[in-house]
């Protein structure tokens, strides 16, 4: 399994498409934090990185779906997952060294962010002035969402052998989890409306936040995960 | 008996791609999975490797079932599918090693094998070369190398021969024989003189049927007619010939004659006497050779 891990590693960063996609998604967030003057923290005038949250998930929308679409279907098309299937590691330990592998490219995409709070927090008046509890709420909670937008890509890849519907799959399901629902809700009456929000993901990410970590939305969101990884399990069994 | 596949059978929708398949491959000994294109000889290797599961009957490896636990076995089974699915974007070292570490083989063992591996199948020059980068042949000894790679004691290779020009595959035969040791080695083909080249036993699959199994020298020895061939500068007609086994013309009608019978020596007195009398001149009489290729034809068309 741990060889399987390190093979879906080198198989990112061997290749172009790694770098390019961890580049293209920090510069995006560069943009978007520093640069644009809608969103720029510097022109908003108070030091805290709300831009930097309130846009990562929309980034990751597509970008986790990108590194994801891939990982299995690509094994799929070219014949390589009967070498896997073959071999004696259970679908189980595929699917959990896919996911880590993918996991980690996530906390990778978002280490660097830590940056962006020490400089931020350096511009503050006083300097060093943060709220660092809201800050690490919402960094958790962006790990969580991108942890989570994983096992929803993983299981958009094992449903098809074509990566651009793998990719096409990944971003409508990560959309629905996170705004479409949120959307819905709005659109439905009473206590439907509030069922209905309590599944979206913005819900569990805003309450994140917020700084308080509250053990009900981190079950959520490792439930999700869970779920979508027992169903990329059973896919692959029946395929 | 390391192998032993009883009343195998599979249907894809319609059709029945296995129909009681039974057959046994014990070790020490090469055996030659013969049929022609379509006839179920990949979906038998992809049941046995638990790739595919069958609708009935069993399938065991070394004494224990291998439909049942397919994981369990997995170490002793060596695969090379059919058309050699690589990681084309890897290293040919890379690679074995990585399907080492997916064997659960210690690092020594690794490295050691991977060593090994590549010495026998004569991949050196391209070891630090990418996959994707090598010709077919050199692919071809890379999927061997990784289905050897564990040392597992029953070695399937799925076609490991188609597409590889004359050379190419005398090497591949040539690694084959080297490295079946006292291992029970399957390959399926679809071509004779492989299993002639390579084998002691074959089984002969069509249409989902078994329809021979046994060593190489008992097909040979049952396949009971002689071609004998006869082309004469005069035109021949087929009943000059009646009474000498069965007559039919050759490609060049009505110069050339076919001719099929179980005595050989009496039918060439025979034809010569016809020769004789009709006072034709004789270009050639040829005898044919008793192959697996008119045997395959008879066994695989005949029924």
């Amino acid at each position: 399994m741990k060889s399987l891990f390190f093979k879906e590693i080198l198989a990112f960063f061997g290749s172009l498409t790694g770098y390019l996609v961890l580049g293209l998604f920090l510069v995006a967030l560069g943009l978007i934090v520093w640069v644009f003057p809608e969103t720029s923290v510097v022109d908003y005038g108070y030091a805290d990185l709300e831009s930097l949250f309130l846009y990562t998930p929309y980034v990751f929308t597509f970008l986790i779906p990108a590194i994801s679409m891939r990982s299995l279907a690509e094994e799929r098309r070219s014949g390589t997952w009967e070498l896997l299937q073959t071999s004696p590691l259970s679908l189980v330990q595929i699917v959990l060294a896919k996911y880590l592998a993918l996991l980690l490219l996530v906390v990778l995409a978002l280490l660097p962010t830590l940056g962006y709070a020490y400089s931020i927090s350096l511009l503050g008046n006083p300097p060093g002035n943060l709220d660092w509890a809201g800050f690490f709420g919402s960094w958790l909670g962006l790990l969580m969402i991108g942890a989570t937008f994983a096992a929803v890509g993983l299981f958009a890849s094992s449903l098809t052998s074509q990566q651009v519907a793998a990719f096409v799959l990944g971003v409508f399901l990560c959309f629905v989890l996170y705004f479409g629902l949120t959307a819905l809700a709005g659109m439905v009456p009473g206590d439907l409306a509030y069922w209905v929000e309590e599944l979206s993901l913005s819900y569990r990410y805003a309450s994140l936040s917020r700084g308080v970590v509250d053990s009900r939305d981190l079950f959520f969101l490792l439930g999700m995960i869970w779920i979508f990884l027992g169903a990329t399990v059973l896919i692959l069994k029946k395929k | 008996m390391s192998l032993q596949v009883s009343q195998l059978s599979k249907v894809y929708g319609t059709q029945k791609a296995l129909d009681a398949v039974s057959f046994s491959a014990s070790p020490g000994r090469i055996l030659g999975f013969l049929g022609p294109n379509g006839a179920g000889k990949s979906t038998t290797m992809k049941i046995i490797t638990g790739y595919l599961a069958a609708d009935s009957g069993s399938v065991r490896v070394l004494g224990e079932d291998a439909l049942a636990h397919p994981k369990k076995l997995a170490t002793q089974i060596g695969y090379l599918p059919e058309n050699n699915p690589l990681y084309l974007d890897s290293y040919v070292r890379e690679f074995l090693e990585f399907s080492g570490g997916i064997y659960g083989m210690k690092s020594a063992d690794i490295r050691r094998r991977t060593e090994e591996m590549i010495r026998k199948t004569g991949l050196q020059q391209e070891q630090h070369k990418k996959i994707g980068q090598l010709s077919k042949g050199y692919r071809q000894r890379v999927g061997i190398a990784r289905a050897l790679l564990h040392d597992p004691a029953l070695v399937i290779l799925d076609e490991p021969t188609t597409g590889l020009d004359p050379n190419q595959l005398v090497a591949i035969r040539n690694l084959i024989l080297e490295v079946a040791e006292n291992k029970t080695f399957i390959f399926s083909t679809h071509i004779m003189q492989e299993v002639e080249a390579v084998c002691q036993d074959v089984v002969i699959i069509n249409q989902g049927k078994i329809r021979s199994a046994g060593s190489l020298a008992d097909l040979k020895s049952a396949s009971s007619q002689v071609t004998l061939i006869l082309e004469t500068e005069e035109a021949l007609e087929l009943s000059w010939f009646e009474g000498i086994g069965t007559p039919r013309f050759g490609s060049k009608a009505p110069h050339e004659l076919v001719l099929l019978t179980p005595n050989a020596a009496a039918a060439r007195k025979a034809i010569l006497q016809v020769v004789a009398l009709r006072q034709l001149s004789l270009i050639r009489l040829d005898q044919g050779n008793k192959n697996l290729e008119t045997l395959f034809r008879e066994i695989t068309q005949g029924q």
